[in-house]
């Protein structure tokens, strides 16, 4: 039997995988030590645990476990990752590159960076969500020191060009920091193979507990260095000072694992059923796929449904599928999202889109009702849609003089 | 135990969605009243067009008058917006029948608010349908060679 609610919003973030909570449990009660006590068997153990997590997460991104900072989440990892690169490297430059689809722990970041005397380019993306090559690097100058690209974009899934990003850095001499929380554990990233030398994740949207992430810095080739952004204890290598979160980090660690040695058969299963969604969706009349189609994430759809809006469509089964959609009035701002208008959509377009973020725990089933359900209100909500009616008569709607407000 | 946890969170956002609309208006959204088209080429039939697609709503709403007594005997709706904004229409629409378009004028915004109970991240909703019913009225009177109504901006 179906049951309900279906959970249909992994971007956003994901269940904890059982697997991953049995391995949490003993590191809350039994080995609740301080990976920093070295004189004693507490603190062994919970270093032990730390260590071997440290294993596994490193393994999965094909890095060095001394590479592995531990963070709270990728919102700290992007901000000590940008921030302590923007600090350490002052005396080169001042001059960051990053692009207008970032997540705003990165574009914020970027913005704070300005108000203290920093210059910021943010590329605009193609109407796929991908970034110009050429743009990219025309935009590098003497005072460049940072180029700051995400992986793969939270609203649609699309992945950027990382190889031949890192190698335009390398060629200049740039560092390149990647926000890859979308990417690690879902599609295999290799910081060696595609040249970052900074890069930011999160256990939570990999099937792990939330409130714990990775900053990867690299240490040869060339060996990287960010200015901590706490003061404290000097833990993780004097880079981020705080007692570390064991039961978390051994979470992550699982996560991590898992990841790795699931992540190609979940990807496989989960493009198949993505296919499948999107497909029937968008056998409905004025549908469009936001983003590249070809550099995508296996698990991820955005799709606009022309002539609805997103949060009335939600509401016709957000109480049986969590979805979100990019239209104003979900969000606490008034304006639409960011990512898709920085793609060209209109703001019409951007009010009809919804994310589907498929993950490891989402059945063929759970799809099947997707389809009918998002099907049946877009079409209900057609009957209801004062455009509709207009573009079904032929009447051209962006001739039409709206009143602004 | 895990499975208890593992709950968890689809348990919360069911909450969330039922603290987010009020019962009124899911039940507006679900058996909306008066959707549809009356002929605006009727010389006793006022229509109104507010909103714009960018802003994420847009409403028509549609009276049909007695000219004979002023009475309002039909109204209808179509909206592109929220389930709030659907339902205030439709609220609208039920109200406008059997009204005077004098008496029409008279509904406020805030009555809409109040019997929708809708938050106040969603009194915009309400403006909107204010808005269509009054410009629907003008498009009325202005048919029937009367002078167009002023009114004063709510602020969305
Ligand atoms: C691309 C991207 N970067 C950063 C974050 C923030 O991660 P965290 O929730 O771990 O702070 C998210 C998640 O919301 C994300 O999708
Ligand atoms: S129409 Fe925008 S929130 Fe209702």
């Amino acid at each position: 039997m179906l049951k309900l609610p279906i959970y249909l919003d992994n971007n956003a973030t994901t269940p904890m995988d059982p697997r991953v909570l049995e391995a949490m449990i003993p590191y809350f009660t039994e080995h609740f030590g301080n990976a920093a006590s070295r004189n004693h068997p507490f603190g062994w153990e919970a270093e032990e645990a730390v260590d071997y997590a440290r294993e596994q997460v490193a393994k999965l991104i094909g890095a060095d476990p001394k590479e592995i900072i531990f963070t709270s989440g990728a919102t700290e990892g992007d901000n000590l990752g940008i921030k302590g690169v923007y600090e350490m490297y002052a005396s080169k430059g001042n001059h960051i590159i990053t692009c207008t689809t970032e997540h705003k722990a990165v574009l914020d970041t970027c913005k704070h960076i300005e108000r203290t005397g920093g210059e910021v380019t943010y590329l605009e993306v193609k109407a796929d969500g991908l970034i110009d090559l050429k743009e990219l690097e025309a935009a590098i100058k003497p005072t460049t020191i940072l180029i700051a690209i995400m992986y793969a974009n939270n609203e649609i899934g699309v992945i950027q060009p990382v190889k031949e990003i890192s190698t335009i850095a390398k060629k200049h001499g740039v560092l390149f920091f990647s926000d890859a929380v979308q990417a690690v554990g879902k599609i295999p990233v290799d910081v060696n193979k595609d040249g970052i030398d900074i890069m930011a994740f999160t256990a939570h949207k990999m099937y792990g507990p939330k409130g714990i992430g990775a900053l990867y810095v690299r240490r040869k080739n060339p060996r990287v260095k960010v200015t901590a952004q706490m003061d404290g204890g000097g833990h993780e290598r004097g880079m981020r000072s705080g007692t570390l979160n064991v039961p978390g980090i051994v979470g992550f660690g699982k996560a991590c694992e898992l990841a790795r040695l699931e992540m190609a058969e979940d990807a496989a299963r989960l493009s198949i059923l993505r296919d499948k969604l999107e497909n029937a969706l968008t056998q409905i009349e004025e549908t469009y796929v936001n983003g590249n189609r070809e550099h995508r994430l296996p698990h991820v759809a955005n799709i606009s449904f022309k002539y609805v809006e997103g949060e009335g469509l939600l509401m016709g089964f957000n109480k049986n599928i969590a979805l979100s959609s990019g239209s104003a009035c979900t969000s606490a701002s008034l304006e639409p999202s960011y990512v898709l208008k920085a793609l060209g959509l209109g703001d019409d377009l951007a009010h009809s889109s919804l994310r589907f973020g498929l993950g490891r725990f989402t059945t063929e089933e759970q799809i099947d009702y997707t389809i009918k359900s998002v099907s049946e209100t877009v079409l209900k909500l057609r009957e209801m849609s004062p455009l509709w009616e207009m573009f079904k008569e032929g009447v051209d709607i962006d001739k039409i003089e709206w009143a602004h407000h | 135990m895990y499975f208890l946890i593992f709950k968890l969170p689809y348990f919360q956002i069911f909450k969330l969605t039922k603290m987010a609309y009020s019962e009124k208006v899911i039940d507006h959204y679900s058996n909306p009243k008066n959707v549809g088209t009356l002929d605006k080429s009727k010389k006793n039939v006022g229509t109104g067009l507010v909103g714009a697609p960018e802003c994420g709503d847009v409403m028509r709403l549609q009276i049909e008058v007695d000219d004979a007594t002023g009475v309002i005997t039909d109204a209808k709706f179509k909206t592109f917006g929220c389930g709030s904004a659907i339902a205030s229409s439709s609220l609208a629409t039920e109200w406008l029948k059997g009204k005077t378009v004098d008496q029409a004028v008279q509904i406020d915004n805030m009555d809409l608010v109040e019997e929708l109970n809708l938050p106040p991240v969603k009194i915009h909703c309400s403006v909107l349908a204010e808005d269509a019913i009054k410009s629907a009225i003008n498009d009325y009177r202005k048919k029937n060679g009367l002078e167009e109504l002023v009114f004063e901006e709510k602020i969305h």
